[in-house]
Order: structure tokens, then sequence, then C-alpha cells
């Protein structure tokens, strides 16, 4: 029986050394994925290298450009952040919707990404706020923008002895303001059905000056819609405009038939959350005081 | 295979035990601690029932690695009582029959807990939404809600 | 028989006895103890649904250090016996086989060998070293395939018992039965609507958060001891036996706290593999279910198909109706569809019918009882049905069932007369509550529907022991799932007239209780209640003889007033003695005082519930929630009026995860594909809003307090309650359950496309 090791660096080289060493270790942050599929015989690591000791891949901070948040930091303690929450409420929407309480004790962003699911809540979120991952490994440090993170179901751009450390979110621009919506089919627990995030910049007379949509749960990654954002930017932001969009979302929709949806179920769901998830984005740009 | 010596604290109390490295904090707590009020009812995360505090941080044990508690404070039902004294939250479990098979129980005390240790005046919504990962076959929440709002009373009332 | 009478105790809400224990996590449930030398079990299941199993070699996983017992099905005797199980009695050749698997894998998940070992991951990876050789068959994944004149047959000796045509050929109907009265065709004849649809449920499971776990040791002498957590002790006791080869008289079987059961823990399944491993291996065996293995390879309850027709006249009267049902029963024949028949017109005075009903066996674990078992899907189909002739005469839903409404003298569908049932009363009360008048919102519908079950009687044992110091110890066979310790502690209270507090309740083991059935079938606090009022009163006979004897009086002489016995008057130096005074002096006055009883109680007497459900549909996404829910009940006699009100809202959350997003999701090749609490969607604490209860007391004469069995009531009515506030909201009739959200969407979408007639 081969024996598995737990590990706990301290500091990032510390941990960079260990992936590097060992090609099945595995981090491991909240592992609310990790034991999931350990347990299920899924995945089996050589060894689990717990990164929660790391102060940079545990903390919160946020300063003049932005949101540095650590990779590993549980996704409650994201949620009880106060500045976090008045900057980015569509992101911390998301991050509070991951789980349970008790998940959302240990779950993090950082852990979410790293799993690849195309469902993950929080991936649309970071795509409309034009997030960065900083990457960390034998090489050194690397950026790699949140949409191209992932590469499919439970892959990402993750080289050997690499490990995702924290992740950067530039500071909203003026009267910008995000939303992020999912259906499941409880009230909470579910994974989403399908998901739509939303970022909106509005000028002085209310018209959109820049928007990104993402959708997820409808493609093998998460998707970035162009074709919605164009619909948007121009506009007023009104019913039409909105339609228009939520219209481009479902026809970008990619998604399969499984046991938590259907395909046309998906397509036709993505389009409404589209269209709602813009129209509060929209009224928290308006009444923003960013 | 040998096993790694963790010190810890359980419920105010220093600890260590022994574990393997791939073990769940729930097998530690049940099997070398021989704290049994802590449940498992999927090992998944999905249903509450190992809910512990982990340096007042509710979480499912049975997504917590044992190596995981060293130098760390863990609460447990066990530790919710002061010597023959209840917590309120049991004690209105108890007045309320908020429980019928009983097994969600300790899972739902210490995740109600949490609750009031973060928001001690939840709404009815609050209560349901923060305890949604706890799952009660026997009682359709009603009274489990009903007992967590008046603990939450009384202990507003004693805090005052 | 019931006398009204002024109860102190029976009414009231006494905090439970074992309940400390429980907020405590002091209680010891299935899992929780571990015993010297314990080694630990693992099963290896089938990887298919449906396979020969052509040979099994286990020399690689014996030979795994730490390992020290390996067994197949090979290793059990066949047994042919048969045991009395809850509401019916249960082939044993079958539960064996479903233990462990001897030729055939019957479905995903199968037990097929077993393992005990030092440590639970030796077990593991010495069960991954078993090498099973299977010829793959085609699986038969639903009822529709399993009918099909072409379909792979399950068991090629299994013929259908009740039929005519066909009796001699290989079938997957395991048997048919009919119920009919008068002439249905004559009765549509004279019908002004007729309505007939068709209905299907899936199989859904009961959902326990405790997943199955024992620990058994068997010594050199052939004495065991099984530990475990089980509605019904003696069950597992004589099954075990059976099974594994033992005599009944060597088994004792310890009760753990059970965390939950509503059916499906009166069957066994670890017990006789950990028993055989423990007598192989000479040390006790642990095993505990993971919760995917209690999802595969338990028993759930039937996915069905149901057929039905009704007939009523412009002013309401149903004058016939007709039915076909169809139950999976799983891996092995029993379904509930026989009960499901006959509960279906249990509140209908109908004078024509006719019911037919088919026990089908499919690839899937074999099912067991589920919460009245069979009548929640027969009456979703009911009343849905009912519901539709209600909107097509124009006529209230609840003065439809008032006008149809069986009453004490009328003939119940399955054959007695009924005594007195509060049917109509319970729908009188549910007409005058404000719930059935409020104003809807915007996409909200309201819902009703009734339902019924039998509750059953059968065998209790009870004994109530004093103590020097005037308290008592119950004592009865029953484990405690919903709160009975203190019903039956407040029952005997009522009988000694000493305070609750005083009695102590306890759950005895096979050895120290006299035999009981099972816990289920609503029947605890009705027949070992029954039997526990009998114990004490027992008991109380004999504490007035003690007094009597004291006095130097006859027995016959001594009264009982509010737990004392009265002297007759006139007796020199004698003033009345409190239950206290009398046991203090037991040892002097004859010895112990044990009061003792053992019944085969009468079927409890028919129960019905009425719920009112309100429900909001968002119709761009077809989510909905539930916004309101009243369930009433006639419970004949609250005992304890919280528990039976926890009863009531249980049964109703059940029911509504069963109607909105609870369901199976097979694969094509008969895998279960979300057997975890994540995919399988059950209500949590934020999916529901406060339930309220209304209890309706119309007395059961067949028990002293009048008391009814409630457990399983609450959950018949539910699916048709929703669907039915569905189909307000909506507008649309689904007769298909679970009613998630694509389901909901697609039937939406579906009807904006038809153009709407006027």
């Amino acid at each position: 029986m081969v024996a598995i090791r737990y590990e706990a660096p301290r500091s990032v080289s510390e941990a960079v050394r260990l992936m590097a060493a060992d090609p099945g270790a595995l981090v491991l942050a909240g592992g609310t994925d990790l034991l999931v599929q350990f347990r299920a015989g899924v995945r089996q690591p050589s060894a689990f290298v717990d990164v929660k000791r790391i102060p940079e891949l545990m903390s919160i901070a946020i300063d003049a450009q932005g949101l540095r948040l650590g990779a590993a930091a549980p996704a409650a303690v994201i949620g009880e952040h106060a500045e976090l929450r008045r900057l980015w409420p569509g992101l911390a929407e998301s991050v509070r919707l991951i789980g349970s309480t008790q998940i959302q004790g240990r779950g993090s962003v950082g852990g979410n990404l790293c799993n690849g699911s195309p469902a993950a809540d929080t991936t649309c979120a970071l795509i409309v706020n034009r997030a960065q991952c900083v990457v960390a490994g034998p090489g050194g440090e690397r950026t790699v923008p949140v949409e191209e993170f992932c590469t499919g179901p439970g892959r990402t751009v993750l080289q050997p002895g690499e490990l995702l450390v924290a992740i950067r979110v530039p500071r909203p621009a003026a009267r910008t303001a995000d939303a992020y919506l999912r259906l499941i089919p409880r009230t909470e627990m579910d994974i989403a059905v399908a998901g739509a995030g939303a970022s909106v910049t509005l000028d002085a007379a209310g018209v959109c000056t820049a928007a990104r949509v993402a959708i997820g749960a409808v493609a093998p990654t998460a998707l970035r819609v162009p074709e919605a954002e164009q619909a948007l930017v121009g506009s007023p932001l009104d019913e039409a405009s909105l339609k228009r969009a939520a219209d481009a979302a479902a026809a970008a929709a990619r998604p399969i038939d499984d046991k938590r949806g259907t395909a046309a179920y998906r397509r036709t769901v993505a389009g409404v959350l589209t269209r709602r998830a813009a129209a509060i984005a929209a009224a928290r740009a308006r009444g923003s005081d960013l | 295979m040998s096993k790694l010596h963790i010190e810890t604290t359980i419920n105010g109390e220093p600890a260590e035990y022994l574990c393997d490295p791939h073990e769940t904090l729930l097998s530690a707590l049940r099997n070398a601690v021989g704290l049994t009020g802590t449940k498992e009812g999927c090992a998944t995360g999905d249903c509450g029932a190992c809910s512990i505090l982990v340096d007042g941080r509710l979480v499912p044990a049975c997504l917590v690695l044992a190596p995981e508690a060293q130098g760390r404070r863990v609460t447990t039902i066990e530790g919710l009582s002061r010597g023959d004294a209840l917590h309120p939250l049991q004690q209105k479990f108890l007045e309320h029959a908020a429980l019928q098979c009983g097994i969600c129980t300790p899972g739902f005390i210490v995740a109600a807990k949490a609750l009031l240790d973060a928001k001690p005046d939840p709404s009815e919504e609050e209560a349901r939404y923060w305890l949604a990962g706890n799952l009660c076959r026997c009682t359709g929440y009603d009274k489990i809600v009903r007992a967590v709002l008046d603990a939450a009373s009384e202990m507003k009332g004693s805090a005052a | 028989m019931t006398t009204p009478r002024d109860f102190k105790y029976v009414g009231t809400r006494p905090i439970r006895h074992d309940g400390v224990d429980k907020v405590t996590g002091r209680a010891s449930y299935g899992a929780d103890p571990a015993w010297p030398g314990m080694l630990h079990g693992f099963v290896l299941r089938s990887p298919h649904a449906h396979a020969r199993i052509v040979s099994i070699d286990t020399k690689a996983a014996e030979a795994v250090p730490g390992v020290h017992a390996v067994i197949t099905g090979k290793d059990l005797p066949e047994t042919t016996a048969t045991i009395a199980l809850g509401e019916a009695a249960i082939d044993l050749r079958d539960i064996g086989d479903n233990v462990l698997a001897r030729t055939k894998a019957l479905y995903h998940g199968h037990a097929v060998a077993a393992v005990a070992a030092t440590t639970i991951d030796i077990a593991r990876q010495a069960a991954a070293a078993i090498d099973v050789v299977y010829e793959v068959l085609e699986p038969v994944t639903g009822i529709d395939r399993a009918i099909a004149a072409d379909a792979p047959i399950l068991h090629p000796a299994l013929r259908t018992k009740g039929a005519s045509a066909d009796a001699g050929r290989p079938t997957n109907i395991a048997s048919r039965m009919e119920l009919k009265r008068g002439d249905v065709d004559a009765g549509f004849a004279e019908a002004d609507v007729v309505v007939e649809r068709e209905f299907r449920t899936p199989m859904v499971h009961q959902g326990y958060i405790e997943p199955h776990a024992c620990i058994a040791r068997c010594g050199e002498d052939g004495r065991a001891v099984v530990w475990c957590t089980t509605q019904g002790p003696f069950v597992v006791r004589d099954a075990c036996a059976a099974i594994v080869g033992l005599d009944s008289a060597n088994v004792k079987v310890v009760p753990s706290e059970i965390g939950g059961g509503f059916g499906g823990k009166i069957v066994v399944y670890l017990e006789p593999i950990a028993l055989a491993l423990a007598r192989r291996a000479q040390r006790p065996v642990k095993i505990v279910m993971g919760r995917d293995e209690v999802f595969r390879a338990t028993g759930p309850t039937s996915g069905s198909k149901v057929r039905v027709k009704l007939g009523a006249k412009r002013d309401g009267t149903i004058v016939a109706a007709s039915a076909s049902l169809w139950y999976e029963a799983g891996a092995y024949a029993g379904s509930p569809v026989g009960a499901g028949a006959m509960c279906m017109l249990a509140a209908y005075k109908i004078p024509n019918f006719f019911v037919e009903a088919y026990d089908v066996v499919v690839n899937k674990p074999k099912v067991a009882a589920y919460r009245a078992p069979g009548s929640p899907i027969a009456a979703f189909a009911m009343e849905s049905a009912v519901d539709e002739i209600a909107r097509e005469l124009k006529i209230d839903p609840i003065e439809v069932r008032l006008r149809n409404a069986n009453a004490e003298g009328d003939r119940a569908p399955y054959g007695p007369k009924y005594g007195p049932i509060g049917l109509t009363e319970m729908l009188e009360t549910a007409r005058a509550h404000p719930h059935w008048r409020a104003p809807l919102g915007a996409n909200q519908g309201r819902g009703f529907a009734v339902g019924f079950w039998f509750n059953a009687g059968m065998n209790s044992s009870a004994t109530v022991t004093l103590n020097a110091d005037g308290s008592a110890a119950v004592v009865t066979g029953n484990p405690d799932i919903g709160g009975t310790r203190a019903a039956q502690a407040i029952m005997a209270a009522e009988e000694l007239g000493i305070p609750v507090e005083r009695v102590r309740s306890n759950v005895g083991d096979t050895d120290g209780s006299g035999f009981t059935d099972v816990t289920g079938g609503s029947r605890v606090c009705y027949a070992t209640g029954m039997a526990v009022i009998r114990a004490a009163e027992d008991a109380r006979e004999q504490l007035r003889a003690r007094a009597a004897t004291i006095w130097n009086v006859g027995k016959d002489a001594v009264g009982w007033e509010d737990g004392r016995a009265i002297p007759p008057a006139g007796t020199e130096k004698a003033s009345p003695l409190t239950v206290a005074e009398i046991a203090a002096k037991m040892t002097h006055t004859g010895g112990p005082i044990v009061g003792r009883a053992s019944l085969y109680a009468p079927m409890a007497g028919p129960a019905f519930g009425a719920h009112i459900c309100d429900l909001e549909v968002d119709p761009e996404t077809g989510r909905s929630r539930i916004v309101r829910y009243t369930a009433f009940q006639d419970v004949g006699k609250a005992v304890h009026p919280s528990y039976v009100e926890g009863q009531m809202q249980g049964g109703v959350a059940q029911g509504i995860g069963w109607a909105l997003n609870e369901e199976y999701i097979y694969s094509a090749d008969g895998v279960m594909e979300n057997a975890g609490f994540l995919d399988y969607r059950m209500p949590v604490a934020s999916d529901l809003p406060m339930i309220e209860t209304v209890i309706v007391e119309v007395a059961n004469p067949l028990h002293p307090y009048g008391v009814r069995g409630v457990g399983e009531v609450p959950i018949v009515p539910p699916l048709a309650a929703v669907a039915n506030a569905m189909r307000d909201a909506t507008g649309i009739r689904f007769t298909e359950l679970p009613l998630s959200p694509p389901r909901v969407l697609e039937a939406i979408e579906a009807a904006a496309a038809v153009p709407v007639e006027a």
C-alpha cells in the first residue's frame, strides 16, 4: 500500500519545491473538491500539499490598484470582507453562493478555479471583472487572464510544479458594477445548472461604455460572450439591449445534457440569467458611488 | 506507513492523536480521540452531520484532513455544554421537539452556534440559508428553525 | 374501548427522556461503538446492472496481510424460510440472495463478496484484488422495458402470480392483483365527465441521514451478538439466523439509536455479512455503508406507471373509477403495488371500480418500504385526476371530496367496513381554514389533495417495572425513531398516576424484551402503546393488591385514584397510599412488581390526511418554491402533540422533495448517476416555509386513548398537492414527477407555443 504524505509548507518557494519534486503531489486548499475526488478514487495523490499555512495564499488585500486575493482564502472570509463586497458585489455574490456555510468555511476561489469545473460559480464573476491569475512555479511567477486559465473540464494551464497563488482583480472604474446569478433547482447546495455574470460601466448620461459578459455551466469552460458585450455597449441598458445580450448569450452557449439539466434548458436559462444579471449590474452602476 | 502525531486543542483542552496522513479529521475525532458525537452522513460535505468549528469557523470535518488540526482550536458538539448546564441551543432543541431521530442534531447545533456567533439576531430566512448545509429528513426543519430563533432571542436577552 | 376522559399527561409536551443524550452527542448510533479486537468489513459490489457471475476468485484477497476473512454468496446456506416483515411476509431466499449474490448480479451495486481486515483501507484494497468474472447481460432499466415482449428476463423461474393468461411463460411481472366492485362500464356510461390520464413517478429513496451500520461478533460456540441500526431487531435476528445458518436462540440483536429509517431499515443488508465474516474470522466485524452504497444497494421505493380513469356526474359524484398500476419491485419481487391499489380509492365512496396492479422486477435495487408504501404513488395519480374532475365541473376541490367522502359504515375498497373515521371532519376543517381563502400572488397556485393509510397493529410486548422509590421503567422492543419513548412514558405515567419525569422508557434487545414487530407501519404509539398501557394497568393491579395486603382487606375493596390506592371506608389506621409508598414495601408484601403485556393488536384503523399547498413558479426558468403549506390529519388522539406535529411536518417535507426534485437518474446501462446528496436533491432548510399542522381527533375505538397511527399518512398527499398547485399556477397538468425546472420550463414553453382557445 503506497503511503500518502501530508506536507504543510510555510512559503511559496517551499511549496513550489515540493510540487516540482513530486509530480504526483496535489495542492490541498479547502479540500472540498479534492477530498471528495480522493474518496471516490478519482484522484490518487502521492502527497497532499496543504498551502493554508502560506500567508500569501490566505491573505486578502485591497489597494489603489485593486484586489489581491490569496488563492486558498476560504469563501466565508471573502464573503465577510466589507470593502470587497462594496467594490465587487457580483464577485462577492458568486463566492457566497459556493456550497453551504460549511463548504464556505473551507472552499476557496483558487480551488474552484483549479478544479476546472465548467459550472464553478466564481469563474464567470472573475472573468467579467477582468481578473488575472498569479501562478508560481520553478520558472518563477507568471500571470494568466482568468478566462484562459481553465482549458476544459478538470483541466487548467498549470504546468508540473506550478501552483495558483493569488487572483488579482483591478479596481473598478467609476460607475462600474457587476452581478452574478446562477440557476439551481433548490435554494442552496446545488451545482449551477447555468450561470451568468455581467459587469457594466456607464457614462454620466447612463449609456454603457464598457461591458463584460460570461456564462457558466453551458460549455467545457466558462465562456466570455463578446457578442453579448457588444449588444450592451453604446446602449442605455434598456429592455431591448438587454434582450439582445440575452439572445447572444443563449446562442453562444454550447451546453450538454447531463444529470443536472438538458442542453436546451441550459441554453434558454443562460439567456434569461444574462438578461437579469446585466439588469442588476446596470442598477448597481446607476446607483454606484464609485 | 507511519502515522503522524498531531497536537491540537479540542473543546478547550489540549489533545493529541495519531493519524494517517490522508485520514479525515472526522475519522480522527471519532476513532483516535473517541468523540463520536460528530456524525458521518455522506463523506462529501453535503449533509452537515459532521459540522465542527475549527478556529471558530464552521467546516465539514469530513473534508478536513486530520493533520490540519495541528495547532488549531477544534470545537465539537461535546464542547457545547458547560458541566451539567446545556447550551441554550441544546435546551431549545429539546423544548421545541426539534429532533426526532437525532442523528442530524449535533451538526445542527454546532452550525447554529456558529450562526449566532456571527449573527446574534438572525431573521428566519437568514437562519434557513445559513443552515441549508445541514440536512434533516425527519422534521421538515420547522421546529429546528423555531428552536434556533428562540435560542437567539434568549441569548440576546441574557447578554443585554 | 375508548372512554372519554380527562388526561393528566396524555396531550402534554414533556421533554423527551432520551433528548439530552441526543443534543449532546452522547447517544450511540450504529457506527459509533468500537469493540475490542474489531475488524473492518468492506463489501465488493457488482459494476454491472445485470450479469451472470461466472466465477469469483478470492485467493489474492485472502493473501493480503491484515485480511482475516473473505466471503461470497456461496458461503451462505440457501434458505427458503419466510418471515413476517413489517406489514407483509418476505421470502428470505430473495433477501439472502440480495445480501450476497449467488449466481446473478441483478443491479449495479449488488453485493458479491466481502472482506474483513484490520483496517478499512486494507479491506478495500483486498476487495479490489478479488477477481470476479461476469457475463454481462442487457439490463432492464424500467417498467416499459420490463414488460416488453422481448425483455431480458431477470429470474427465469419467475411466473406471474395471480395472472390467468400467459401464466406459464418467463416474465418480469411477479404478480398481478385486482380489486373490483359493481360494473365499471355501466358506471362510465352514465358519467357526465370522464378524465383519463397516465402518470409516472421515479424511484426515490427514504433519505435517512444515518447510513446502515453494524458490528457483529460470533463465538466458537455459535453464540452471536449483532449491534445495528434497525427498525426491527427481531427481524434482524430471525433473518440473520436463517441467512447465515445459526440458531435464532443464539443470536442476540441489540438495536442502536437509529438515525432515521422510514421503512428502509426493516430489512437486513450488512448484518448477515458482518456475522458471517465475524464467524469466519472469530473476531468482531464492523461494517458501515458509504452514502453511495446507501443509494445504490439498499431499498428505495418503486418507480411507477399508473393509468387512472374517473367518471363523474355533473353534481360531482364519482360513479366509476378504473386504474392500472405498475410498480417497480427492483431486482426481486415485492413492490407495494398491492397496498397502492388498496389505498387509491380509500377516501371515496365509488359504486363501480376496477383496479389492477402489477409487481414488476427490474435491474435496480430491491425496493423496501417507504412511509405508507405504495400509497403516495397511487394518490399522486388519483388526486390529480380528482382535481381535473373538479376543474371540469367547476366545483371547489374540497367540496368534491366532501361529496364523495367515505364515512363510518361505508365499505373500504379493500373490503372491511370503516369504523369512526375523521375524513369529513378533517375536510370541513380544511375548508374553513384561512389558508383556503388566502389571496395568491403572481405566478402562484394552490393545490389540494387527500391521502390515506391503513396503519398496522401486529405484535407488541411491554414490561413496566416498579422501583422501590416509586419510579418506573418501561421496556419495549421498538427502536425509537420519532419520539415513541416519550409517548410510552406519558402513557405509563397516565395509567400509574405518577409524574412523567418518574418514568424511564427503554428499548430492549432481543433477549431482554418480548417479541415485537418492527417500528414502522405507524404502529408503535398505537400497538406498542397499547401494550405499555396494559402492562402499566397490570402493574397498577399489583399495586392495588399490595395495598390490600398492607391493609389486610380484600383486593376488590381497594380503590385507585390519581396514583393512590384508596382504602375501603372504615378501615382502621388506613390512609391512601401513593405508588412510592406501596413500592417501598414491595419486598415485604410479595416481591418485585413487574407489569407485563403482550398482544397482537388489530389493524390500527384507517387514517386520512388533507393538505393545502401554495407554490410559486418562475415562468422563465421553471424553478418553483413552496410558499405556504398546511397539513390536516385525523390522528385519533395526540399523545405528545409536538411529536405528532413533527411526524406531519417530516412527511410533508419528504413528499415535497419527491414532487419537486428527487429522483434516481439512471444511465442507459443501469448505473445510478446521482448517488449522493449533491445530486439526489432532498429539501434543505431554505427550500421550505414553516409547515402548519392542524390535528383533528376522532377517537379510534380500538385503542384505550383513541390513538390512530400518525407517521405515514403525511407523506401521501404532498405529491398531488404540489402537482395540483403547479397546475393552478401554470395551467398545465403535470403527469410525471419530479417537477424539476427543466421539465416545467419545457411544458411552459410548449404550452405557450400553442394558440390558446377562448
